[in-house]
């Protein structure tokens, strides 16, 4: 079964700067203001990781399929 | 459609030319001619401005190359700001790791050290006292050295040198670039001794990020540092004596925050929102890449935007009663630090300089007020930022 990664957004922290969505726009979405990613499952991609480093308010985590965490 | 001619005018103070507010209710989507560069489309809404910041199908990088509508004729071209992702990703992700929310938390105890000794010296130099030259400028200047990882012995030495950056200096061209040639010259040879001991700073994590194979080159560490440090410097100061200068002209909002001064960091959000930082719309124009739909029309690919974020920050569509300076107000999405792939880097350090810069201000002057009438205060008279040149206060 091929890997997958978790993409999580904490709505709370995002401050809704839409770098992530403007980067990565196949992975993140904003509603109402706030990033949401698109799918919280994804195979393992460069992508979402960039924009978890991105991030100015570390509100995307990013981990592997064994729940460690991959970025910030 | 009419073609105007942009700027409109001079700007006055913190107003915003009453033309803007005319165009985004009438003419949406209007066509400016600058002096020098392409006809360019102005957008004054918000949805516009957000939608044109945020989406893929505008370009810096295309800016970069084109006739680009500008105020010089001259084009000064920076990184960071001639990128589009992915190239901008590949840079822009080893920066905001020294930005982050969490590194510029851990700043945040000498933040408010600095703050209290540069109060500490406007109290023992007695009312009145010029607000930019005591605090506004040194406190965010003092932070970037931090940030940076400056060493306190050379640490007026630079601030002179990033002083060159700033807009209103007795400096001719020549010597403001031998202080930017000097002050390069002087971040690579900190970065050089980072190699052989790697440090815990925004020039240790840019360096590191080189060694690591990311393919940081030296003169990549050397410009970004640059590019941060033009962008962050001026623009702070200039807020900080901004926002003052509002709080000590609404006293209403004034009272309200030093009763509450949890309301802080919604405060300087909506400061943020309310208080236009530039003179004229934003100075990176976007190229489309393809044709896009806006409020008042549709732009082929090819063609540059100009946004007008000051105005779109007062756009009634999005912040009811715009014009009123609200401190409860939330200002969520406020456009003041961009959005997008571009917006500000530095958000966060500048956030933090501005909340702790003005509560402290409030908490040590409980009488802070103007030493002299509003109409003889001096705004600086560049094409760059707005603000006072000097403001001076008593307490």
């Amino acid at each position: 079964m091929p890997e997958c990664w978790t993409v999580r957004v904490d709505r709370d922290a995002c401050l809704g700067s839409g770098i992530c969505a403007g980067t990565a726009p196949e992975h993140f979405r904003l509603e109402d203001g706030r990033s949401r990613p698109v799918e919280e499952r994804v195979p393992p991609d460069d992508r979402v990781v960039d924009a978890a480093d991105l991030c100015p308010a570390e509100a995307i985590t990013v981990s592997d399929a064994a729940g460690r965490r991959l970025a910030p | 459609m009419d073609v105007r001619s942009y700027p409109f005018g001079p700007a006055y103070r913190l107003e915003i030319d009453p033309r803007y507010f005319w165009l985004q209710d009438n003419e949406p989507l209007a066509r400016v001619k600058l002096p020098y560069g392409d006809e360019a489309w102005l957008l004054t809404r918000y949805d516009d401005n957000r939608l044109a910041l945020g989406d893929p199908r505008f370009s810096l990088a295309e800016a970069a190359v084109r006739d680009t509508p500008r105020l010089q004729p001259e084009r000064v071209g920076a990184i960071l700001t001639d990128q589009d992702p992915p190239e901008h990703t590949r840079l822009r992700r080893l920066v905001a790791k020294a930005f982050t929310v969490r590194r510029v938390a851990a700043l945040q105890e000498r933040a408010a050290q600095i703050a209290g000794e540069l109060v500490d010296r406007m109290v023992a130099a007695g009312p009145p006292v010029d607000l930019v030259d005591s605090f506004a400028v040194p406190l965010p200047g003092l932070m970037v050295c931090e940030l940076v990882g400056v060493p306190y012995e050379d640490r007026d030495g630079f601030q002179d040198w990033v002083g060159a950056f700033m807009t209103v200096t007795a400096l001719t061209v020549q010597e403001r670039y031998a202080q930017i040639g000097k002050l390069a010259a002087y971040i690579a040879g900190l970065a050089a001794r980072r190699r052989v001991s790697p440090t815990d700073d925004l020039l240790g994590a840019l360096v590191l990020a080189s060694e690591e194979g990311d393919r940081l080159t030296e003169d990549e560490v050397v410009q970004l540092t640059l590019v941060l440090l033009a962008a962050g410097y001026e623009s702070t100061a200039s807020q900080l004596t901004n926002f003052t200068y509002a709080l000590l002209t609404h006293p209403d909002q004034l009272a309200l925050l030093r009763d509450r001064p949890g309301l802080m960091p919604g405060a300087v959000e909506e400061l943020m929102r309310w208080t236009p930082l530039l003179v004229y719309a934003d100075t990176l124009p976007r190229y489309t890449l393809a044709e896009v739909e806006f409020s008042g029309g549709t732009v082929p690919a090819g063609e540059p935007v100009l946004l007008a974020k000051h105005a779109a920050n007062r756009d009634p569509r999005r912040y009811p009663d715009p014009d009123r300076l609200d401190l409860t107000r939330d200002a969520q999405g406020q456009l003041g630090f961009g959005h997008g792939p571009h917006h500000c880097v530095g958000a966060p350090l500048a956030r933090m300089d501005l909340q702790i810069g003005l509560g402290t201000l409030l908490d040590r002057f409980p009488d802070l007020r103007l030493a002299v009438p509003e109409d003889e205060i001096e705004w600086k008279s560049g094409m760059a930022v707005r603000g006072p040149v000097a403001l001076p206060l008593a307490w």
